[in-house]
């Protein structure tokens, strides 16, 4: 019994068997493989859902203390561009996810179509950003020596606050709005910073996916950044209501 | 004897990288699949817009967070085939969120519940 096992085990774990050279040694299994690989991914994300959880919370616990600045902050953010871009994200996902399935099936034209796609929307998405963070620069909302409080002590004199019905802000909570933009800053940044690196990603993937890369059955790249994407696809659905939706109503 | 020797097969023919693991075995999530989910996205990013143009006073960011929980656990399960994962995924992404959740809580709780300015 045991003798015969010996005798059999180098064959199976030897040499002598074929299989695809991206298969390390020590995985019986290319799924088993994978699956290491996409822990290891998942991971890395549970450590980012806890690095943008103390924003979120910082977040929360700041709107509390400084409701009617926030509220007023948050009157300056457009809702039809941030519900454009939410719309730009959530289709780079689905994006994504079809070219997760073509590489997974060995579809060529279809996973470098899909990953085209995902890189314009990507782009489209971290270009109205710009345009959204040039508005705040024109009217002194960057946080800062800079930073101006108009908008918020004498609203009348700004569109948006104008058209939010904003009542003033004595000049010590209209001073809190600074609070509120280094917050916007900080977690509209860092999800935008995630961006920028899943871009080049992308790019590289692309250029790899276009010279017939992926085709082999090698795809945990493509299938662990898929997982990164959709990632931070996930902070924008919370960014998206926390930052831009919930305060329309003071 | 005979027997013995055909379980060993077996075991041995699991470990045959080129043959199905049943256990860790890849579920590929098809076009359908996802663009049901990309819908229910868009549905819920339009339901969400909607709901913060009405008037529900504390209940706006109730309702936002509550819709975007929904989306966020579609775009896990789905797009990121969590649902199709093994026990050792599912286990792992949702000691994840419980810890998040702790942290998150009871950082909030602690201060909701402090006596603010009473001493």
């Amino acid at each position: 019994m045991d003798s015969q096992a010996v005798a059999t085990t180098p064959e199976v774990h030897g040499h002598d068997q074929e299989h695809p050279a991206y298969l390390r040694h020590h995985f019986v299994s290319y799924e088993q493989q994978t699956e290491t690989a996409s822990f290891g991914m998942w991971l890395f994300l549970l450590t980012e859902i806890m690095f943008f959880g103390g924003l979120f919370t910082a977040y929360l616990i700041y709107r509390n203390w400084y409701f009617p600045a926030f509220v007023a902050g948050s009157h300056q953010l457009s809702i039809l561009l941030g519900s454009f871009n939410t719309l730009l994200l959530i289709t780079s996902s689905f994006t994504m996810a079809m070219g997760v399935w073509c590489a997974e099936t060995k579809r060529h034209s279809g996973l470098v179509w899909s990953l085209i796609a995902t890189l314009i929307l990507g782009i489209g998405f971290l270009g109205i950003k710009t345009i959204e963070y040039k508005e705040k620069w024109d009217k002194h909302h960057i946080p800062g020596s800079s930073f101006s409080v108009q908008s918020f002590v004498n609203p009348d004199s700004d569109e948006e606050a104008k058209a939010a019905h904003d009542k003033p802000l004595g000049l010590d909570m209209a001073r809190k709005t600074e609070v509120y933009f280094s917050l916007y800053f900080a977690m509209t940044g860092m999800h935008a910073l995630h961006m920028i690196i899943g871009i080049a990603l992308l790019c590289g993937m692309l250029f790899k996916a276009i010279r017939g890369g992926y085709m082999d059955g090698n795809i945990a790249f493509v299938e662990n950044f898929g997982l990164y994407w959709h990632f931070v696809d996930i902070v924008w659905i919370f960014l998206f209501p926390l930052l831009y939706l919930i305060s329309r109503h003071g | 004897m005979n027997q013995g020797a055909f379980e060993m097969s077996e075991h041995f023919h699991n470990h045959d990288p080129n043959s199905g693991h049943s256990e860790n075995e890849q579920h590929i999530v098809g076009p359908a699949t996802y663009g049901l989910i990309f819908g229910a996205l868009l549905v819920g990013t339009a339901i969400t817009i909607g709901a913060s143009y009405l008037e529900m006073g504390a209940w706006n960011p109730v309702v936002a967070i509550a819709i975007a929980c929904v989306k966020a656990t579609l775009v896990v399960l789905f797009f990121m085939h969590i649902k199709y994962s093994s026990k050792l995924m599912k286990l792992t992404v949702g000691a994840g969120v419980f810890t998040f959740l702790i942290l998150v809580g009871m950082s909030l709780s602690d201060y909701i519940s402090r006596a603010w300015g009473q001493w």
